[in-house]
């Protein structure tokens, strides 16, 4: 079987822009794919509940501008999954139109893209509880109810290799996908090559952070992968940076609670029985993944909720006295706090005095908070409904650590240093309401997929 | 220094710190803080593996949380590695929460002394 060869430029496209030197070696290889993934939920449930982005548009520009123009100088498939860091539809239209935007830019010959939307609305989800699918949750997470999906400002299901397979095969030469899996973008043209599920989705897992596998550490650099049957080869690009079995073994257990599986809608990789050899100064060699299949295929869905309008307010303490008792000034504000806004719960108010320089980074799991620290920077964190009433709490919650009455107190001018009289407006609280994953006939089921056919060439004309 | 430290130093037993390459902590999903202790030497990997430094009891006690909320613990092999992870308090990101990616938990690890 003819080796393929894959090559990935970023660990999350538009994050930071892409180091050009190393891709463009890369693309001297003729890799014949070039592959990126460009969401994560590591940055939090606010994109995704709010609909908005973590990365510039320039940079996402950047990237996919020199994504684009090797793709199609080497005429190779270009693949891209979790578009705009949410793999929202939103995300998916944004990609769509800044490719539109580069081909026309560049006077690009046409070529077909597929855009996979991946957003699937609460209310479809609250219809098939209705009719007795269960969600079930990750990671010790309850089961979703209607409670849960009331909460839920946007959803999205997370696809495997099949509709991106599905989409290469109709002849598809730039995929925008919406949420994916990392390693599914890989797999996708891997099982369309005849390779098994194992070696597909495990070269995917290995790959999916580009130079995160290779040491030392360096983020955005480029690096090759060539797959054969159990057998995948990954380079680093970057003259300063190998590939070594050491490196390649510790990404495949990196950001994982199990090293040994990877899951994804069809099944999971097992990992368990991983070689990993050195071949040549740059490269290592992986082996041994086996795949079992899932009884019936499982979706992933995250989905975000908001929590209220958020406000924030920055004090200090420099007085050893007040900082000793900083427990109980809090305690103080607090109880000020309920007397004029009412029980948190009750009035729907929330409070959270983050304490830097004493457990502001590590809250109740830090194991040695100082006994006694020179200073304190309080973050004062505020969440409402209502932002007028966000904004009010969290003037007085930051104001009432001025006022705190203690016993003792010599500085009887202000028990805090305001960093600026002033409350600064966060963007809106959000949180991770849906961690579940739901049973599926058709892995393509949720997903849909349109093709455009996009030309530069009107522009190149004009 | 902690006052441990100082005694380890004094009884001149290596820490963690010392005997590993990568020690880090990182998001493993929205709901979990996973941390990789990672050592270049094989020797130094086999050392704490087998003097039993590192347990769920052990994390669980230095986190100060319930040994339920130690998800998982892995001797990893291949990457001379042990993995662990734990259950963050409330999802990564939700209002109050203090390290949206986890990226700062894993600092405690460090004093750990090794026999």
């Amino acid at each position: 079987m003819k080796e393929i060869s894959i090559l990935c430029p970023t660990g999350h496209l538009g994050f930071t822009p892409l180091e050009k030197a190393s891709f463009h070696a890369g693309c001297e290889l003729k890799p014949d794919f070039i592959i990126a993934d460009s969401g994560s939920c590591d940055i939090g449930p606010y994109p995704l509940g709010a609909d908005s982005q973590a990365s510039p548009p320039a940079w996402q520009r950047h990237d996919l501008e020199a994504m684009l123009l090797a793709a199609r100088r080497l005429g190779v498939p270009m693949i891209v999954g979790s578009a705009s860091d949410t793999g929202t539809d939103r995300g998916v239209a944004q990609y769509v139109s800044m490719i539109e935007e580069i081909a026309a830019e560049h006077g690009l010959s046409p070529f077909r893209l597929a855009a996979i939307e991946a957003e699937v609305k609460p209310e479809a989800l609250a219809a098939r509880l209705a009719s007795g699918l269960l969600l079930a949750g990750l990671d010790g997470r309850a089961d979703a109810d209607e409670a849960l999906l009331a909460r839920t400002s946007r959803a999205v299901a997370v696809m495997g290799a099949e509709p991106i397979a599905a989409a290469l095969k109709a002849g598809a030469e730039v995929v925008i996908a919406g949420r994916a899996s990392d390693c599914a973008l890989f797999a996708a043209p891997l099982l369309n090559a005849g390779l098994s599920p194992a070696t597909a989705y495990y070269a995917g897992k290995l790959m999916e952070c580009a130079s995160f596998c290779c040491e030392p550490f360096m983020g955005k650099e480029s690096i090759l992968g060539r797959i054969r049957e159990d057998d995948i080869r990954v380079t680093a690009l970057h003259p300063g940076q190998r590939c070594t079995p050491a490196s390649l073994a510790s990404h495949a257990m990196y950001e994982r609670r199990d090293p040994f599986r990877e899951h994804v809608v069809s099944g999971y990789v097992d990992m368990s029985a991983c070689r990993y050899e050195q071949i040549d100064e740059r490269t290592t060699r992986a082996s041994g993944a086996r795949f079992v299949a899932a009884p019936e295929p499982m979706v992933k869905i995250e989905g975000a909720g908001k929590v209220g309008e958020r406000r924030l307010a920055i004090v200090g303490m420099r007085d050893p006295y007040m900082i000793a008792n900083i427990d109980k000034a809090i305690a103080w504000a607090r109880a000020r706090l309920a007397e004029r806004f009412g029980a948190p719960e009750e009035a729907g108010w929330q409070v959270f005095y983050h304490l830097y320089g004493r457990d502001g980074v590590m809250g109740p799991m830090e194991p040695c908070p100082p006994a006694a620290p020179h200073e304190i920077g309080v973050v004062v964190e505020t969440l409402c409904r209502d932002g007028a009433l966000a904004e009010e709490i969290c003037a007085l919650a930051a104001r009432n650590l001025f006022y705190a009455r203690l016993p003792e107190v010599k500085g009887t001018a202000g028990a805090a240093a305001l960093m600026s009289d002033e409350v600064l407006t966060g963007k809106p609280g959000y949180e991770w309401t849906l961690n579940h994953v739901m049973p599926v006939k058709d892995p393509c089921e949720l997903f849909r997929t349109r093709f455009v056919t996009v030309s530069g060439a009107a522009r190149r004309a004009a | 220094m902690t006052d441990t430290a100082t005694t380890a130093r004094r009884r001149n037993m290596p820490t963690l710190r010392d005997l590993a390459s990568t020690i880090r902590s990182k998001n493993a999903g929205v709901d979990h803080i996973t941390f990789d202790i990672i050592f270049k030497e094989r020797a130094n990997f086999e050392r704490v593996r087998d003097a039993h430094v590192l347990s769920p009891e052990v994390v669980a006690r230095l986190f100060r949380i319930p040994e339920s909320r130690v998800t998982d613990f892995v001797v990893f092999e291949p990457a001379n590695a042990i993995k662990f992870t734990i259950r963050r308090e409330r999802p990564s990101g939700s209002p109050g929460e203090r390290d949206v990616f986890g990226s700062q938990q894993y600092a405690p690890l460090f004093e750990i002394e090794v026999p």
